[in-house]
C-alpha cells in the first residue's frame, strides 16, 4: 500500500493523465479568442466573465489551455522517458555486462555528456533544431540517458557477480538470456524509481525550455510557454503565468512523491529513516 | 588498492618517478587535472558536432537570410567544404585557443563575448551556493538532532518543496511578493548587491533543498556509529559530538553533492538571469538562439564546461583536506 504522500502524488498524476486523454472533450478550442474578454481575473479572484482560471492577454481560456498543456508536458515527460531510458539502459546494459573497451568509451562520453549542465546543452541543441515536440523529446533525451546508463551499469556490475548469474550460465545461457531474465529484472527497481522521477525531470525540463522560447512552436500551448507568455503582466495580471507555473509545480512534486514512495517501497537499502 | 602509506599505484599511467610519488596529493591532483582536460576535449567534440544535428552545417551557420547562391560560397568561405576530420582538426586548434569565430550580431570574437558576461554570472552562482549553504546546513543539522519530531518533519517538507519549485515560478514569486508588493528589492538589472538577492534565491532553492536532504540523512547515517556512541560515552556535549564529530564525517558525501549542483545551478541561473535581466552569459546565450548565433552559443557551452569541469576539480582536491584517507588510495 502507498504512503499517504504516495497516494497524493498518483492521485495528481492520475487527474493529468485523464485530463490529457479528454483534453479535445473537455476544452474543444484552446486557441479561441474573446477579445473583449481579455486579461480577465479569475472568477473566484474577481473575475467578471466567469472564467475559472481567468483569461490571458488575447482573451483566451487558460483552463482550456492549461487542459492542452497537460497533453503536451505528459507526452514529453512519458515519451521522453521512454527514449532516454531506452537508449541509457540499453547501453548501461553494455557498459556493465560486456564491459572492458565498451564500459571505457561509454563511461567516458558520459563523464564528458555530465560536465555540460543539461539546461545548457539542450538550449544549444535546440537552437540548431527547429522548434517541434518530436525535436524537443529528442533533445531531453540526449541530455538525460547518462542518469539511466549510470545507474544501471552499477546495478549490473553488483548482480552479474552474484551466484544466480553463474548458475545461469553454468547451465548453459546464453549473454541475452542472462540479460533479459536475470540482470534485468533483478535492476528493475530502480530502473523503475529513476524513471520516475526523471518524468517529473522532463516535464520541469520542458517548462524550463519553453519558458526560454527554444522547446515548442510558438503556437503549441505548453505549461512553460504560457508561462513565457505571460511573464509580461505578471504584475498586472499574475494569473496568466502564475497558473501554469504552479502546474509544472504540482506535477513535479506528484512525481517526486511517487518516486521517493517507491523507492522506500522497492528499495529497502535506500529507505530513509 | 595501495598499501598503506604508498603513493600512486606502480601502474598508473601518470607516475612522475619516486619524488613525486612520496607526495600523493599532488599525484591524485595531477590526475584529475588531467582528466579534466581530456573531458573538455571530449567538451569541444560535441560543440563541433552541434552543427552537423540538424544536417547540412553550412545552413545551420549561415545567417538567417542566406540565398542559396550565397549558402554555397559561404560553406567555400567557411571551409565547409573540406573533409569532416580536417574541420574537426581545424576547430579543435582553434577553440583550444578560445577561437570560436565571430559573433553573427556583433562582430567581435564569440569567445570574448561570452567572457564579457562571466563575472555576472559568476557572482550570481556564487551567491546561489551561499544561499544554498546557508540554508542547507542548519536545516539538515537542525533535522537530524530531532529526528522524527516536528521540526525535522517541517525541514522535509520544506526541502521537499524545494526541489519541485521550478526556477521560474519562485522567480516569478519573489518577484511578484518582494519587489513588486513589498519593494524591498529590485526586480532586475545588476546595479548592485541587492539585484543579486532575488536571482540568488530563485537558483540557489533547489540545491538548497537536495543538500538540507543528504546532510539530514548521512548525518543520521553517522550518529548511529559506534565512535559517536564513544564520543557519548566519554561525557562530550551533544552539541560537540555533532559538529566535531559527526559534521567532520557527513562532510564528504555533502561536498561531492555541492561539486555535483554546479551544473544545476547554472543551468538555474540561465532562466533566472532571464527572469530577471540579469547580464549573465546565460541570457545572452538565450539571445543568442533566436539570432542562430551559433559560435556564441558554441563558446557558451565551452564556458559552462570549463566552469563545472573546475568546480569538479575544487571537489577532488577538497576530498583531500577534509579526509586524510583519499591521499593514502
Amino acid at each position: 500500500m502507498p504512503t499517504l504522500p504516495g497516494l497524493l502524488g498518483i492521485a495528481v498524476l492520475a487527474l493529468l493523465v485523464l485530463t490529457a486523454v479528454f483534453a479535445d472533450q473537455l476544452a474543444p478550442d484552446p486557441d479561441a479568442q474573446q477579445l473583449l474578454q481579455r486579461l480577465d481575473a479569475p472568477s473566484w479572484a474577481g473575475g467578471e466573465h466567469g472564467y475559472l482560471l481567468g483569461t490571458d492577454n488575447l482573451g483566451r481560456d487558460i483552463l482550456a489551455r492549461m487542459v492542452h498543456g497537460a497533453r503536451v508536458s505528459l507526452t514529453v515527460g512519458l515519451v521522453g522517458v521512454a527514449l532516454s531510458g531506452g537508449v541509457g539502459i540499453s547501453l548501461g546494459l553494455v557498459a556493465g555486462y560486456l564491459g572492458r573497451r565498451w564500459d571505457r568509451i561509454i563511461m567516458r562520453v558520459a563523464d564528458v555528456q555530465q560536465a555540460i549542465p543539461a539546461l545548457v546543452l539542450a538550449i544549444a541543441v535546440a537552437a540548431v533544431l527547429k522548434p517541434s515536440v518530436a525535436n524537443l523529446i529528442v533533445v531531453l533525451a540526449i541530455t538525460t540517458w547518462f542518469t539511466f546508463t549510470r545507474v544501471v551499469r552499477a546495478e549490473v556490475l553488483a548482480i552479474r557477480e552474484m551466484l544466480f548469474v553463474e548458475a545461469a550460465r553454468v547451465v548453459g545461457a546464453d549473454d541475452g538470456r542472462i540479460i533479459v531474465r536475470h540482470i534485468l529484472p533483478n535492476a528493475a527497481a530502480s530502473i523503475i524509481v529513476i524513471a520516475t522521477l526523471m518524468v517529473g525531470n522532463l516535464i520541469l525540463f520542458e517548462a524550463s525550455l519553453s519558458f526560454l522560447g527554444v522547446g515548442v512552436p510558438v503556437t503549441t500551448p505548453t505549461w512553460g510557454r504560457m508561462v513565457f507568455d505571460g511573464i509580461e503582466y505578471v504584475a498586472t495580471a499574475w494569473w496568466i503565468a502564475l497558473v501554469p507555473g504552479l502546474a509544472v509545480m504540482l506535477t513535479v512534486l506528484a512525481t517526486n512523491l511517487v518516486g521517493d514512495w517507491l523507492r522506500d517501497a522497492l528499495d529497502p537499502r535506500q529507505r530513509r529513516r | 588498492m595501495a598499501p598503506p602509506g604508498g603513493g600512486a599505484r606502480p601502474d598508473s599511467p601518470l607516475d612522475l618517478g619516486p619524488r613525486v610519488r612520496d607526495h600523493p596529493p599532488v599525484i591524485y591532483i595531477l590526475q584529475r587535472v588531467v582528466q579534466g582536460f581530456l573531458v573538455l576535449i571530449g567538451v569541444t567534440t560535441i560543440v563541433f558536432a552541434l552543427t552537423f544535428i540538424a544536417g547540412d552545417p553550412a545552413s545551420t551557420l549561415a545567417p538567417l537570410d542566406t540565398t542559396p547562391a550565397e549558402l554555397e560560397q559561404f560553406r567555400h568561405n567557411m571551409g565547409l567544404d573540406r573533409p569532416v576530420p580536417v574541420q574537426y582538426l581545424d576547430f579543435l586548434v582553434h577553440a583550444v585557443r578560445g577561437d570560436f569565430g565571430l559573433s553573427y550580431s556583433s562582430h567581435e570574437p564569440a569567445m570574448g563575448v561570452v567572457l564579457e558576461r562571466l563575472p555576472a554570472t559568476l557572482r550570481l552562482t556564487a551567491a546561489a551556493v551561499l544561499f544554498a549553504l546557508v540554508v542547507s546546513i542548519p536545516l539538515g543539522l537542525l533535522a537530524a538532532m530531532n529526528h522524527d519530531r516536528w521540526i525535522d518533519a517541517a525541514a522535509r517538507f520544506f526541502a521537499f518543496l524545494g526541489q519541485s519549485v521550478p526556477v521560474f515560478l519562485l522567480g516569478m514569486v519573489l518577484i511578484l511578493v518582494v519587489a513588486v508588493g513589498l519593494r524591498w528589492l529590485p526586480s532586475s538589472g545588476a546595479e548592485s548587491w541587492k539585484s543579486l538577492v532575488l536571482p540568488a534565491i530563485s537558483v540557489g532553492s533547489f540545491s538548497a533543498a537536495v543538500l538540507a536532504r543528504l546532510l539530514r540523512s548521512s548525518l543520521l547515517e553517522v550518529l548511529s556509529q559506534e565512535y559517536i556512541r564513544t564520543a557519548y560515552a566519554k561525557g562530550l556535549r551533544g552539541r560537540v559530538v555533532v559538529m566535531r564529530h559527526a559534521l567532520r564525517n557527513a562532510a564528504l558525501p555533502f561536498v561531492t553533492m555541492l561539486g555535483l549542483q554546479v551544473g544545476f545551478l547554472l543551468s538555474g541561473a540561465v532562466v533566472a538571469e532571464t527572469i530577471f535581466a540579469y547580464p549573465g552569459m546565460g541570457r545572452l546565450a538565450v539571445e543568442a538562439i533566436s539570432r542562430k548565433d551559433v559560435p556564441v552559443i558554441q563558446s557558451f557551452v565551452t564556458v559552462a564546461a570549463v566552469i563545472v569541469i573546475a568546480a569538479n576539480l575544487l571537489v577532488d582536491i577538497a576530498y583531500t583536506r577534509i579526509d586524510p584517507r583519499i591521499r593514502l588510495s
